[in-house]
C-alpha cells in the first residue's frame, strides 16, 4: 500500500516537471502560419462550420471561449494571448477601439462580408465603430419580455408590466447594471446611453420600487425558470427566446413599444494578431451565406446576413418574427455605447444601491 | 437506540450532500436542455458527450492539473509545516497568516494579479501557468489540514527511533509520516477539489487552446449549460463511487482473510 | 524534530521563496490598486467607501451569513466526526472519499441543482405537497444562501476535524471515563481541547470562503441580497474599477489578521493542555 503512495507521488511530480518545462518563454510561436486563434463566446458557432473551414482553407482553428465581454477584455488588453479574431459586443468594440486594441479590417479581402452582411447593420454599427473600420457583424438581436401566456392575462406590449403589482414574485430581471438600467431608462423615455445624473436617479428609484416585485436577478437561470414555469415573465435576449418558445409553447416574446437595446456581436481583429491574413479568411468565411445559414440554425440567433432569410426552409424559423423581425422592430433602436470609466462607475454605484435596498 | 440515532444522523447528512447529485443525474437523462423542465427520458447527451472531443480533453486537463497541483502543494505544504513546527509561536502564526492570504483574496483578484505576474516574468500562458496558479491557491488548504497534526506530533517517538539508530530520513519515514498520513490525504483531497472546481483563476492564467471543465462550463452560460455536462458529471460520479467500493470491499476481504489465518 | 536552526531555515526556504513570488506580489498588486485612485495618486477613498452605508451593510450581511454557516458546519460536524471515529480507522480513506465526492461535481452545476430542489415548484415543495404539508419559501432568501454555503464548504470542516478526532488516543477517553467523568465532561475537558486545532483549521476554511463567495448568493439568493464578494466581483468585471475592488479586498485582510491572532491564541492554550 505504501508503495502505491510513493509511486503515485513520484508520478505526479514527474508530470508536473514535464508541465513546467513545457511552458517555455515567450518568443516566436512554434506553430506554423496555417493557424488562426479565435476568441469567441462559448458554444457560439456551429462546430461543423469550423471543420469545413479547416478543410477548405487548410487553416487550423484554435478556438477559445469566454463567458462575458468583461472577462475577455483584461486578457486581451494585457496581451496575455495573441488572438487573431475576437467576437465582442458593440460597446466593448468601442472600448477596444478607444484603447487602441484593434486593427482596421481590409475589406478588399472580405468580399462576402461586403456583399451579404446587411447595410442596416453596418449603419447601426457606426454608433460604436464609426466608418465601419474595425468590425463585421456576426449576430444581433433585441432585448424584450418573454412571458408565459397561461400565467399573464394582461396584454404585454410595454415595460410597464414589469412594475405591475399583480405579478409580484413572478418577474425575472437580468443581473447586469446596464441591462437593468436599460429597462427603466426606456420606460422613462430616456436614452439607454445616458449619463445624465438626474435621469439616472429617476431610473434608479424606479428599479428600487420594482425590487419587491422581482423574484430574482438572474444570469443563465432566467431561461430555466421561464421554461419550467417557475416565473411568469422575464427580460430575455431575443437569441434565446426562440429556442425557449420551441421548448415551451406557452411562452411568447415581445419587444416593448418604448424601445429596447439592439445588440450586435461582431468579428474584430486585435492589433497584436499574428495571423492577420487567416483572420480575414475566417471572418469572410463566416459571412458566406451557406455558412451563415448553418450557424443561424445552430444558434437561432438573428443573423445580419441578408441571404439567409431566403435560404431558410425550416417552418419553425421561416417568417418567424422573433428571429427575422420586420424592420420596424429594429429600426431606430439604440445600441449600447461605451460610457467610459466615469459612466460605468455611475451605473455600477446605482446598481449597488438598488441591490442593497 | 443510540446506534439507530447515530445511523439516522449520518444518513441525513449524506442525503444532504448527495441530493443535488441525484438532481444532476436525473438532469442527464432529461430530453429538455432546460433545468427543472422534464420532457422525457433520453440517452442523447451521453452519445453527444463521447463525440465531443473538447469536453473529454478538458476532463483530462482537469484531472492531470488537479492531481499534479495537489501533489506539489502537498509536498510543499509538508516541508513548510516541518519548518513551521520548529519556529516560535509568533513567527509561526505570522507565516500561517501569510499562507492564508490566497484563501481570502477574491478569485478574480488572484487571477488578474497572477496573469500580470506571469506576463511580467515573460512566461507564455498555458498548461504550466495554470498549474502554478493552482498550486498558489491550493497551498493554504494543505497547510491548514497538516498544521494541527504537525503540532500535536509526539516528538518522543521520533527521538526514540533516532536513539535506536535510525537515520533522520528513516525515522521520518517510519515514524512521522504514518502519523501524518490522514492529514496529508485530507490536504491532498481538498487541494484536488479546489483545483478541479476553479474557474476564474484558470480563466486568467490559461493560454490559447487549453480548457478545463469549469472554463468550458462557464463559457456555456450565455447560451445555456449543455446537458452533456450533466452526463459527464454522472459518469465521473458513478466511476469514483464504484472505484471506492471496490477498494473498500477488497480491503475488507483481505482483513477477513488475515483474521482467518 | 528539526534540531538545528540551519536545517529549519532550509526547510522554510521553499515556502518563503514561493510566498515572495506568488503571495507577496499579488498582495502588492492589491495594495497598490487599493490605495491609489484612478488618477494614480495615493488615497484612502477605496478603503473609506466602507463608511458608506451600502458597502457597510453588504459587509455586515456577509459576515453574518458566513458566521451562521460556519457555526452550523461546526455544530453538524462534531457529532458526525465523533460517530465516524467510532468506526474502524481503516475506513478513513473511504470516509474522506464519500465526503469529498460530491465536491467533485462542478460547484456551479450542483448549486444550480439546489435551485431545482429549493424552488417554488421545486423538488422539496413537491415532496411536501405529496405529504399534504404547506410549502416552504426558501429560494431567493438568505436561508437558501446559507444552505448553499453549508453544502459547498461542509467537507472543509469535516476533513480536518475528523483527522484531529481520530488522532485522539482512545485510552485517554477511557481513562477520563474511568475517573468518573460524564460524557459531557469527557467532551468538554478532553475531546474538545484536543481537537481544537483541527476545528480552527476547519473554521478558517469555511468562514473565509463563505465571506468572499459570490456565485452562491447569485444563484440561490436570486442576486437580491448583495454580499461583499458580489461587490468585489462587480467592481472588477462590470465596473472595471480595479481600485475600488482592491480597496475592498484590502479591508477583508483584517479577517486574516483576526484569524492569525486566533490561531496564535489557541496555539498557546494547546500547549497548556499538553502539560
Amino acid at each position: 500500500m505504501k508503495k502505491i503512495y510513493i509511486v503515485s507521488i513520484c508520478l505526479a511530480l514527474l508530470m508536473s516537471i514535464l508541465a513546467f518545462s513545457g511552458c517555455g518563454f515567450q518568443d516566436e510561436e512554434a506553430e506554423g502560419d496555417s493557424v488562426v486563434y479565435v476568441y469567441n463566446w462559448g458554444d457560439y458557432i456551429d462546430p461543423d462550420t469550423l471543420e469545413q473551414f479547416e478543410e477548405e482553407t487548410g487553416i487550423h482553428v484554435v478556438m477559445d471561449e469566454f463567458d462575458t465581454n468583461e472577462s475577455m477584455y483584461p486578457l486581451v488588453a494585457a496581451g496575455a494571448v495573441r488572438y487573431d479574431v475576437i467576437c465582442p459586443s458593440d460597446y466593448m468594440i468601442q472600448k477596444m477601439i478607444k484603447h487602441d486594441l484593434l486593427q482596421p479590417l481590409d475589406f478588399s479581402r472580405l468580399p462576402n462580408a461586403r456583399q451579404y452582411v446587411g447595410q442596416v447593420f453596418y449603419k447601426q454599427s457606426e454608433t460604436f465603430d464609426p466608418g465601419n473600420i474595425y468590425s463585421v457583424p456576426y449576430c444581433w438581436g433585441t432585448v424584450g419580455i418573454l412571458y408565459n401566456r397561461t400565467m399573464v392575462d394582461d396584454p404585454v406590449d410595454s415595460w410597464d408590466i414589469l412594475w405591475n403589482e399583480k405579478y409580484k414574485n413572478e418577474i425575472l430581471m437580468q443581473d447586469s447594471p446596464r441591462d437593468a438600467y436599460m429597462v427603466a431608462l426606456k420606460r422613462l423615455g430616456y436614452s439607454l446611453n445616458t449619463t445624465n445624473p438626474d435621469e439616472m436617479r429617476q431610473a434608479r428609484d424606479m428599479l428600487i420600487a420594482q425590487k419587491p416585485l422581482v423574484q430574482a436577478y438572474g444570469i443563465d437561470d432566467v431561461k430555466d425558470k421561464l421554461v419550467s414555469g417557475e416565473a411568469a415573465m422575464g427580460v430575455i435576449f431575443s437569441g434565446e427566446a426562440l429556442r425557449m418558445m420551441l421548448e415551451n409553447e406557452d411562452l411568447a416574446y415581445v419587444v416593448p413599444k418604448e424601445g429596447t437595446n439592439l445588440w450586435i456581436d461582431s468579428w474584430v481583429i486585435p492589433k497584436n494578431a499574428a495571423h492577420v491574413e487567416n483572420a480575414h479568411a475566417f471572418i469572410d468565411f463566416m459571412s458566406r451565406p451557406d455558412i451563415a445559414l448553418k450557424n443561424f440554425e445552430y444558434l437561432t440567433y438573428s443573423t445580419p446576413n441578408t441571404a439567409v432569410p431566403e435560404m431558410e426552409e425550416d417552418e419553425d424559423y421561416k417568417d418567424n418574427p422573433v428571429v427575422f423581425p420586420p424592420p420596424e422592430v429594429y429600426e431606430g433602436q439604440e445600441t449600447y455605447q461605451d460610457l467610459g470609466e466615469d459612466g460605468d462607475k455611475m451605473y455600477n454605484e446605482g446598481w449597488i444601491q438598488v441591490k442593497v435596498y | 437506540m443510540m446506534r439507530l440515532w447515530k445511523k439516522a444522523y449520518v444518513a441525513l447528512i449524506f442525503l444532504f450532500l448527495y441530493a443535488p447529485i441525484g438532481v444532476l443525474i436525473a438532469q442527464s437523462f432529461n430530453a429538455s436542455r432546460y433545468r427543472g423542465h422534464w420532457t422525457g427520458f433520453t440517452l442523447q447527451w451521453y452519445g453527444e458527450l463521447f463525440q465531443n472531443e473538447g469536453i473529454l480533453e478538458a476532463l483530462q486537463n482537469t484531472i492531470t492539473i488537479g492531481l499534479s497541483s495537489a501533489a506539489v502543494a502537498t509536498l510543499l505544504g509538508l516541508v513548510t509545516c516541518l519548518a513551521l513546527r520548529g519556529m516560535g509561536r509568533r513567527r509561526r502564526s505570522v507565516l500561517m497568516g501569510v499562507a492564508n492570504i490566497p484563501l481570502l483574496n477574491a478569485d478574480i483578484v488572484t487571477g488578474i494579479s497572477l496573469m500580470l505576474l506571469f506576463l511580467g516574468l515573460g512566461l507564455r500562458l498555458g498548461y504550466g501557468t495554470i498549474l502554478m496558479a493552482h498550486i498558489v491557491f491550493n497551498l493554504p488548504y494543505v497547510i491548514l489540514c497538516l498544521m494541527p497534526q504537525m503540532l500535536s506530533l509526539d516528538r518522543n517517538c521520533y527521538d526514540a527511533a533516532r536513539d535506536l539508530g535510525a537515520t533522520p530520513l528513516m525515522a521520518f519515514r517510519r515514524v512521522v509520516l504514518p502519523e501524518l498520513r490522514p492529514s496529508l490525504l485530507a490536504g491532498f483531497m481538498l487541494a484536488f477539489t479546489m483545483s478541479a472546481d476553479d474557474f476564474i483563476i484558470t480563466h486568467f492564467t490559461k493560454g490559447a487552446g487549453i480548457d478545463t471543465l469549469p472554463t468550458e462550463i462557464y463559457a456555456e452560460l450565455k447560451l445555456g449549460i449543455h446537458p452533456e455536462m450533466y452526463a459527464l458529471s454522472t459518469l465521473v460520479f458513478v466511476f469514483v463511487l464504484v472505484f471506492a467500493f471496490l477498494l473498500f470491499w477488497n480491503r475488507k476481504r483481505m482483513q477477513i482473510g488475515q483474521s482467518a489465518r | 524534530m528539526i534540531k538545528s536552526a540551519a536545517m529549519r531555515h532550509l526547510f522554510a526556504l521553499p515556502f518563503l521563496l514561493w510566498a515572495a513570488l506568488f503571495i507577496f506580489v499579488p498582495l502588492v498588486f492589491v495594495g497598490w490598486y487599493g490605495l491609489t485612485g484612478g488618477d494614480g495618486q495615493w488615497s484612502l477613498a477605496n478603503v473609506g467607501v466602507l463608511l458608506q452605508w451600502e458597502y457597510a451593510r453588504a459587509l455586515e450581511l456577509s459576515i453574518l451569513l458566513a458566521l451562521v454557516s460556519t457555526l452550523v458546519c461546526l455544530l453538524v460536524s462534531y457529532p458526525l466526526c465523533l460517530i465516524l471515529t467510532e468506526r474502524q480507522r481503516s475506513h478513513g480513506a473511504l470516509i474522506f472519499l464519500l465526503f469529498i465526492l460530491p465536491m467533485w461535481m462542478n460547484s456551479l452545476l450542483s448549486t444550480m441543482a439546489w435551485q431545482t430542489i429549493l424552488e417554488k415548484n421545486g423538488i422539496l415543495n413537491q415532496f411536501l405537497r405529496l405529504l399534504s404539508l404547506p410549502d416552504v419559501t426558501l429560494i431567493n432568501t438568505p436561508a437558501a444562501i446559507v444552505i448553499g454555503m453549508i453544502y459547498n464548504f461542509l467537507p472543509y470542516m469535516v476533513l480536518p476535524l475528523y483527522v484531529s478526532l481520530s488522532k485522539i488516543n482512545k485510552n485517554v477517553i477511557f481513562a477520563a471515563r474511568d475517573l468518573g467523568a460524564s460524557s459531557w465532561q469527557t467532551f468538554t475537558r478532553v475531546i474538545l481541547p484536543l481537537s481544537l486545532p483541527g476545528a480552527i483549521s476547519g473554521i478558517t476554511m469555511v468562514f473565509i470562503p463563505s465571506l468572499t463567495t459570490f456565485f452562491i448568493s447569485g444563484l440561490l439568493g436570486g442576486n437580491k441580497v448583495l454580499l461583499i464578494g458580489n461587490i468585489v466581483e462587480q467592481e472588477f468585471t462590470m465596473a472595471y474599477d480595479w481600485h475600488l475592488g482592491s480597496g475592498l479586498s484590502l479591508v477583508l485582510m483584517i479577517f486574516i489578521i483576526i484569524n492569525m491572532m486566533l490561531t496564535a491564541y489557541f496555539d498557546r492554550s494547546e500547549g497548556q493542555v499538553k502539560k
